[in-house]
């Protein structure tokens, strides 16, 4: 790890003006930035803690929705008994993301910047050509081990899976990230690869992450966060799906449905085809399995990761059908 | 041409103040295990990947691997040697010992100060959340059935 | 340098009585519980460096340039270590005397032959700074196309496979057993490469005191480490400490002294100083061996009543361009199933990757999962219940052989494993079980089995004035309980409590203990201390009946025993003294005693010698989303004498918990344009968390063995691994209908 200079930040323009600098970067948990420092991906010159920040840790919810602080910590949202009663997929995508102790580490902030876990971008020692750490040094991945790789909004560029989950849950429920004073949806905050995959969120220099806010809805309160993976915990999604469902006084037709797939795509991904498909449909197993498959629409595999385009849909299907049991 | 700069640390670890002068890069792994002699944490990985580096940082669980030194300074920090009193193995400890719940005790301490974590944090309650709150601790040598056993009788003691 | 651990001095490990056959806890665990346990990497000795290597990018060619002033040029960087300044050695480090001599690099030139190997060395003031300057050097290099996979190369029949088991053999007539079949199955298997992963990365502490060398390095092989550095660098193995009391784990990578290890001492003779060498976690994923991909192929014929007619095992394995280890997986058909034909045979390839080594049952587990599937296979074409199938066809004499064995509790462990694990129920056909959330629910089972292996070892015991007892042996323990079994037989020999023993090991200054490996330890350095024990006995034996003053006066030795402290005359256990009186009477302070560990010959020749297993599981999976849980397992093993239940208990574990990992977790997957594997690491190198481990049941099976040696044990720390592997996909087939052909099974395998 190169040596870099240390600052820690007494207030949020202090840290936003430092971090605005050249070579300068936050730091938050360090869950990502200082394991990529390790792998020689990160190179700041500055780092700015913000850790030791007051105030920005803060968890508030009323009838209008939650505003999560960007340095709430990914544990303490997870353990949230509002959280938990009243947005259960941000509480399920948490527990289930990483493990007990990153989670105490990462905050919500550092979580959205998370970065993607393609070997070849991990390792530039070994692998130089990687258009998201170098623009147009090419892409490694491409023709290599794929298995973990996007299927969805891919490009010529770049086929780096987006490895998060709880973003997942927000683009699901339209949520907004606060960047002080700028607000932007969270679906707008990921961008996608195109020509320019070393762009990854539509933040500016000098800019912080300082909340996230989620929207009170009726399907956030009857949601859930499904992740299928090799392993039973402590393991990147193969394949995810938030949704949330609700349903008409009938108790059998679908007023909204909000799905969002993990685990398959370069970003969080919003599967807006499967919701306008079923919504005003009635909730059942044949018609919820065929409009899932519209979840994957477009996609295209690379080789090993074809799996995923089966998969996705089935993760998808069993969500929503979830949902449907519960009462 | 990096200049070497260093910055002096202060940390508390297991209610003893140091003040070392670091590079900013120094983690809190590197700097308990070779600028102060506590080798009881362990490095397995280096990059959160393996548990063996937990400690505890304001009383919460956290991999000192990923921990910058620097970061850590002005917190509490408790590392496997701070967990005995006096002699007195930590009950936790001494369920480890009981149920056999490691081979080669590499990922022991790791596993330990988890679990001690994990019990405080409420989430010892069955023997499936155990299982998934302990995840975050690999051991290669696969004690984990006598890992599970320990949480639960720690945390039953703890109950009681 | 003696280790003094003060193992006696912790009262956590005397609960619970003393001695062979007692659950004992560890005598190491209070140390280990409290972070007091000291592994190499935690020695730090005055003016010690850190070493950090750097490794190759490429699998094969040359390095052509690295800036090595920019790596100087670092704050902090002492010196770089490479293949123009590398102190000279004795010995090529290419050079093979013997099969168990493997070639190291150890930067002897600038060509490259895998991917991760050293090709330089920075040595720093801090890790920080060495770290860095490996990263500074930039190699350049002149690349060859990399050599990967089962079919990366021309493929030949190796000399010898394993420890020098021919590659071919052959009982019966194989083909004419095939044609004389009414039922037949044929089916190939591939199992990928797979890397030990001991959670202690390989570290060295090493330091130079003229030709004195002193180092902390985990080793499964005290003596021939010694052995192998002191030829490699021209010095008497006696000028050569190592210090290993503990191993975070081994699995086999510590079992030779790796070329890392080897150049953490060139680094410290370098520069003049100590040097710490530590591995980085992704640079263990090629110099520190790894268990060889394979394919293999079976082929079995059955009659009418379901008895194997013939069984044909091929095996495809890997190895590395330079050097030569072939695991032996064919050679898991020798020993478990009668056939009146047996043939068994082994080829090879050579890849752009480090030589594979020894990984847990090495040879065994590879060819178990084959073999239990393959039997699984044939029991359904048969239409049997595949342990009815399984007894159908038990060997009474080593089928390969024809040698009787010298114990064979088997049937026992099918019947108490079946038992307890309600296997009556099974349905034969698959796909016929689901539970109350509608997971596809499969049984199956598998045969364990793994051989009574012996070394070379030896131990020196001491009886002192004041009663008590020493006993000392080079013994390593990486996990096994060396430190809490050995001390039990120590005091069984010695005649004396268990906290009247000073039990001293984990130091080549010590007698060699022989290798932590081939779950022969045990039963090796068990019996030198054993027997070191009854020498020194009858040493003071000697001394009592041959004094007139002695109440033993006259009983001769064969007429006296030892326990608790004092000799007693057989016939009237009244007469005896204290072992105090009788070396205070003959005014010795103390005596001493050597006894030796090694297979009896005429034995050998007469008996087949193996431990067994069966182990039965259940998995549940998602008929949607192919998700695979194992829920439960059930082992019971037969394996000898088992001198402390506690610990044989976490051994099966530990092997069990491998089994489930071999047929669901681990592979190292390679990058085919570079020949780079790119999960080397932790995170997409699977190996199973807690959450992914079921409900563990392990049976200890009586075994009385008057023939393996004259403790009586077998061995326990591989023979788990086998059997549950094919247990799990047997498991899964029953789930499903899928039958696991590729391992490890995974969800795109299942989703139908």
């Amino acid at each position: 790890m190169r040596d870099f200079s240390y600052l820690r930040a007494t207030s949020v323009d202090a840290a936003r003006q430092a971090a605005a600098l050249p070579g300068a970067m936050l730091l938050a948990g360090g869950t990502t930035l200082i394991d990529l420092a390790k792998c020689g991906v990160a190179e700041p010159d500055t780092l700015v803690d913000i850790t030791h920040l007051k105030g920005l840790d803060r968890i508030e919810i009323d009838e209008r929705g939650a505003i999560i602080g960007a340095l709430a910590r990914m544990g303490h949202v997870a353990d949230h008994d509002d959280i938990k009663s009243r947005f259960p997929a941000i509480s399920e995508a948490l527990w289930q993301a990483a493990s007990a102790q990153i989670r105490n580490m990462a905050t919500i902030g550092g979580n959205l910047m998370q970065r993607t876990r393609c070997p070849y971008f991990r390792d530039p020692s070994n692998f130089s050509a990687c258009n998201k750490r170098v623009s147009g040094s090419g892409c490694s991945a491409i023709g290599g081990v794929t298995r973990g790789h996007a299927v969805l909004g891919t490009s010529d560029a770049c086929i780096a899976m987006y490895p998060g989950d709880l973003a997942t849950v927000l683009v699901a429920f339209d949520a907004t990230v606060r960047l002080g004073d700028r607000h932007i949806r969270v679906d707008d905050f990921f961008l996608l690869p195109g020509t320019t995959p070393d762009r990854e969120h539509a933040i500016e220099p000098g800019e912080m992450i300082t909340a996230i806010e989620i929207p009170s809805s009726a399907a956030a309160h009857r949601s859930t966060y499904l992740k299928v993976r090799d392993r039973q915990s402590y393991e990147f999604a193969a394949a995810s799906a938030a949704v949330g469902l609700e349903l008409e006084s009938d108790g059998r037709t679908i007023r909204d449905l909000r799905v969002a797939l993990g685990g398959v795509a370069t970003k969080p991904w919003r599967a807006r085809a499967v919701e306008a498909a079923l919504k005003g449909k009635v909730l059942e197993p044949e018609a919820v399995r065929a409009a899932s498959l519209l979840a994957v629409e477009g996609a295209v595999d690379h080789g090993a990761n074809h799996y995923k385009i089966e998969l996705a849909p089935r993760v998808v299907a069993r969500a929503i059908l979830k949902m449907g049991e519960t009462a | 041409m990096t200049s070497k700069t260093t910055i002096p640390v202060h940390l508390d670890i297991n209610g003893q103040r140091h003040t070392l002068e670091l590079e900013p890069r120094v983690t809190l792994l590197d700097a308990l295990r070779d600028r102060l002699g506590l080798t009881g944490t362990k490095k397995g990985c280096d990059h959160g990947q393996c548990g063996a580096c937990t400690v505890h940082v304001d009383g919460e669980r956290v991999l000192a691997c990923l921990t910058l030194a620097a970061q850590a300074a002005g917190r509490t920090i408790t590392t496997i040697e701070g967990l005995a009193r006096e002699g007195e193995l930590h009950p936790v400890q001494a369920a480890f010992l009981e149920q056999d719940a490691f081979q080669c005790g590499y990922c022991t301490p790791g596993q330990i100060m988890s679990a001690v974590a994990c019990i405080r944090e409420g989430h010892a309650g069955s023997d499936e959340e155990i299982r998934e709150y302990m995840a975050g601790n690999l051991c290669r040598c696969g004690a984990y059935p006598h890992i599970v056993a320990a949480v639960r009788q720690a945390a039953l003691e703890a109950a009681s | 340098m003696m280790l003094e651990l003060g193992l006696n001095q912790q009262p956590a490990h005397t609960r619970q009585g003393s001695s062979i056959g007692q659950p004992l806890t560890r005598r190491d665990g209070f140390l280990k519980v409290t972070g007091t346990a000291r592994y190499a990497a935690d020695n730090h000795p005055p003016g010690m460096l850190y070493a950090v290597l750097a490794v190759s990018s490429i699998a094969r060619g040359r390095v052509v340039s690295l800036d090595i002033e920019a790596a100087k040029a670092h704050s902090g960087v002492v010196e770089v270590m490479t293949p123009l300044n590398r102190p000279a050695l004795a010995v090529d480090p290419d050079a093979k005397d013997h099969p168990f001599m493997f070639r190291l690099d150890l930067l002897q030139n600038d060509g490259v032959r895998y991917p991760n190997q050293s090709i330089a060395v920075v040595i720093a003031e801090t890790l920080e700074a060495a770290t860095e300057g490996a990263a500074l050097l930039s190699p350049r290099y002149e690349t060859l196309p990399a050599r990967v996979g089962l079919d990366g190369g021309k493929s030949f029949v190796p000399r010898g496979v394993g420890v020098g088991n021919p590659a071919v053999q052959e009982k019966g007539d194989v083909e004419a057993g095939l044609e004389s079949a009414r039922t037949r199955i044929e089916a190939a298997y591939e199992t990928p490469a797979q890397y030990h992963n001991a959670m202690e990365p390989h570290a060295i502490v090493a330091a130079w005191d003229g030709d004195q060398l002193s180092i902390d390095t985990p080793s499964q092989g005290l003596a021939m480490a010694q052995g192998r550095i002191a030829g490699l660098f021209g010095i008497a193995p006696r000028n050569v400490h190592i210090r290993s009391p503990f191993l975070g784990g081994g699995f086999g990578s510590k079992g030779m002294i790796s070329g890392p290890q080897v150049l953490g001492i060139l680094a410290a003779r370098l520069v003049g100083r100590p040097v710490k060498l530590v591995l980085r976690r992704e640079q263990m994923y090629g110099p520190v061996g790894h268990r060889a991909p394979a394919r293999q192929t079976l082929r079995m014929g059955m009659d009418g009543e379901g008895r194997l007619t013939a069984l044909s095992h091929h095996a495809r394995t890997t190895s590395s361009t330079f050097d030569d280890f072939f695991e032996p997986a064919a050679d898991a058909s020798h020993t478990l199933y009668a056939s009146p034909a047996i043939a068994t045979s082994h080829d090879a390839v050579r890849l752009d990757t480090g030589t594979p080594l020894f990984m847990r049952a090495p040879g065994e587990a590879t060819g178990s999962i084959a073999l239990e599937s393959a039997i699984d296979e044939a029991a359904h074409a048969c239409g049997m219940d595949p342990l009815e199938f399984r007894l159908r066809n038990y060997a009474e004499v080593e089928p390969m052989t024809g040698k009787p064995f010298s114990s064979k509790a088997l049937r026992e462990c099918y019947e108490q494993a079946a038992e307890a694990f309600g296997w009556a129920s099974r349905p034969l056909q698959p796909r016929r079980m689901r539970d109350a959330d509608g997971f596809l629910t499969g049984w199956g089972m598998g045969t364990a089995t793994f051989p009574a292996l012996m070394f070379q070892a030896e131990a020196r015991a001491v009886l002192r004035a004041d009663g008590s007892g020493l006993m000392e042996t080079g013994a390593q323990d990486m996990g096994q309980g060396a430190w809490t079994a050995f001390a039990q037989i120590a005091a069984d020999g010695l005649g004396l409590d268990i906290d009247q023993v000073d039990f001293r090991a984990g130091s080549s200054d010590l007698p060699n203990a022989g290798i932590a490996g081939g779950s022969g330890h045990t039963a090796t350095a068990g019996m030198a201390i054993h027997n070191a024990g009854a020498a020194v006995i009858a040493r003071l034996a000697d001394l009592a009946t041959g004094n007139e003053a002695s109440p033993l006066f006259g009983a001769g030795n064969e007429g006296v025993l030892a326990r608790g402290g004092r000799l007693y005359r057989r016939d009237d256990e009244s007469r005896g003294e204290s072992y105090s009186e009788i070396l205070a009477r003959a005014g010795l302070a103390e005596i001493e005693g050597h006894g030796k560990g090694a297979p009896d010959p005429a034995s050998q020749e007469t008996y087949a010698k193996h431990a067994h297993g069966a182990v039965f599981a259940e998995v549940k999976v998602d008929p949607d989303l192919g998700q695979i849980r194992v829920t439960r397992l059930v082992g019971a093993f037969a394996a000898g004498r088992v001198i402390n239940p506690r610990l044989v208990r976490s051994q099966y574990y530990g092997g069990m918990i491998w089994g489930v990992s071999f047929a669901l977790h681990e592979e190292a997957v390679t990058d085919r344009r570079s020949g780079r594997i790119q999960n080397a690491n932790l995170a997409e190198y699977h190996v199973p968390v807690n959450a992914d481990v079921p409900s563990v049941e392990a049976l200890l099976v009586h075994e009385d063995d008057p023939h393996v040696n004259a403790l009586g044990i077998k061995g326990v720390g591989e023979i788990g691994i086998t059997g549950t592997a094919g247990a799990v996909a047997n498991a899964v087939w029953h789930a499903t209908g899928v039958r696991p052909r590729r391992f490890p099974i995974r969800i795109e395998d299942l989703l139908g």
